[in-house]
């Protein structure tokens, strides 16, 4: 991961695998309750988000993010982490 | 099934996604005009394979019937199955969701399940490890979950399950859930069968087992039942659902009734895992128990739908149990295979030929066996050779029979003048 993440490839990514338009993965919304995701759809996000950004996200810290901007900030803390290295 | 109680079985709607089409005006004139559904393969690379031609499914798109995630998150045979049963549902005019959650049950059969989307998690877990592997992989695969995705988004809650027989499953699931509506455990029941299993690793199997045709320089000639130039089944696609209904409530209601299921026999052929028993006597028995619990003579049935499938074996067996069962009459009924132009859907076969009997009785009209061009001489039938043939028919038989020695026969009648 060299460039900065960016948060439309996010959203489209979260969308395609939600299943939701790409407008609808803002930062508070919640991936439950506002996505409609269930536990098969995160276990699924984290693969793609793994291979995307090349970071390792557990389901356990997956499941401690309350909304899309939880996992946004740990892509741009991750991405920072490697700036520094 | 007029022998056990009162209750009657209409058939008041039919669902197709085929290789020859995906409604039921499109289907039937493909049946009627000897339209082949059979070209090269063009869903993966078959240079290894000694077929390489199958039935494939065309023009669809899993999005035109349901939302985008669902589309994505089941397997290819579920998506067949929905799409089908929701333009089953719609023709019948039910409304599950309207309905007492029981009312209405669901019996998707399928010989196989997702094997597609088993050999493509199989290669992403030797290539890139087991925390790669698709989470619906299980539901993707499992043969049962056709049954539960047409219950979940047509809101039909009675008896759910699938009837696996290979090549017999569908026609024994739609048997089965006809003995539902008639033992009072569900008003409705959305039956039938699909198959989604041409991959490599399937098509490679069957070419193990030399029962695929390998004519694949001529593929809308492959298919050739009782022709002496038969040489293997050719491996189709799809999925067809039928409406089952209590014919009272369907007469009730206004329904049109497109034709009645009167008779249902199933039976072991206890001889060989994947030939059948050389003088059909398993299917015969099928035969016999399905005209008995229609309560009519062999005499009474003007066409059959069989099973043949063209392979060598098979047809002769299947030949020799009408012989059998039907004695001079076999002589003067006609029988026809519809394999020959849309080829072998597998656990969606039986439903795909119940659906090509029921219209053959409400179009008079006789779909032909096409390229029987030089008949086996143990294969000595009036198989309406490659023309379709005007008919007056009030009962009429479709076969099925899969590997395990599994057979089911239906019989399907004209309904009530109105």
């Amino acid at each position: 991961m060299s460039d900065k993440p960016d948060f439309t490839e996010l959203q489209n990514l979260a969308a395609e695998i939600l299943g939701v338009n790409a407008d609808d993965v803002q930062m508070n919304k919640s991936f439950a309750k506002d996505l409609a995701a269930d536990s098969l759809d995160l276990v699924e996000l984290i693969a793609a988000v793994e291979d995307k950004y090349g970071v390792e996200l557990s389901e356990e810290r997956l499941d401690g993010m309350k909304d899309i901007g939880a996992l946004w900030v740990f892509l741009e803390e991750e991405h920072a982490k490697r700036q520094e290295v | 099934m007029s022998t056990s109680n009162g209750v009657r079985v209409a058939v008041t709607g039919m669902g197709f996604v085929t290789p020859v089409g995906h409604d039921t005006e499109t289907v039937w004139s493909n049946l009627v005009e000897g339209v082949s559904g059979v070209g090269p393969i063009t869903r993966f690379d078959t240079s290894q394979h000694s077929a390489k031609i199958a039935a494939e499914v065309k023009n669809f798109d899993a999005a035109d019937y349901m939302d985008r995630k669902t589309a994505r998150n089941i397997g290819r045979f579920c998506q067949f199955a929905l799409a089908a049963s929701k333009m089953a549902v719609e023709q019948s005019g039910l409304v599950p969701a309207d309905m007492n959650p029981d009312d209405v049950g669901v019996i998707v059969s399928t010989a196989i399940g997702g094997m597609e989307e088993i050999e493509r998690n199989q290669t992403i877990l030797l290539q890139r490890g087991v925390r790669r592997v698709s989470p619906f992989t299980v539901p993707m695969m499992i043969p049962d979950m056709g049954s539960g995705i047409v219950a979940m988004h047509l809101k039909a809650g009675g008896p759910n399950y699938s009837v696996v027989s290979a090549c017999a499953s569908s026609a024994h699931g739609i048997g089965e859930a006809a003995e539902i509506i008639k033992r009072g455990d569900a008003i409705a029941m959305i039956a039938g069968g699909t198959e989604a299993t041409i991959t490599p690793l399937t098509l490679g199997a069957f070419c193990q087992i030399k029962a695929v045709s390998e004519r694949n320089d001529e593929p809308e000639r492959a298919c050739r039942p009782f022709d002496l130039e038969r040489d293997g089944f050719v491996m189709g696609e799809g999925a067809v659902m039928l409406v089952l209904e209590d014919y009272d409530h369907a007469r009730k209601r206004g329904a049109r009734i497109l034709g009645e299921i009167v008779g249902y026999g199933a039976s072991a052929d206890m001889y060989h895992y994947v030939a059948p028993h050389p003088e059909g006597a398993g299917a015969a028995r099928a035969m016999r128990k399905a005209l008995k619990r229609a309560g009519i003579e062999p005499e009474q049935v003007g066409y059959i739908n069989a099973h043949g499938t063209s392979t060598k074996v098979g047809d002769i067996a299947e030949t020799r149990a009408i012989k059998e069962v039907f004695g001079d009459h076999a002589r003067k009924l006609a029988v026809s295979s519809t394999k020959s132009v849309h080829a072998h859907l597998l656990g969606g076969a039986g439903a795909l030929e119940a659906a090509a009997t029921i219209l053959a009785i409400d179009r008079g009209m006789l779909p032909p066996t096409i390229n029987l061009e030089n008949p086996d001489p143990e294969c000595d039938l009036d198989y309406v050779p490659n023309k379709a043939r005007k008919a007056e028919v009030e009962y009429a038989m479709s076969n099925s029979f899969g590997f395990g020695g599994h057979n089911a026969t239906l019989v399907i009648r004209r309904p009530d003048p109105n």
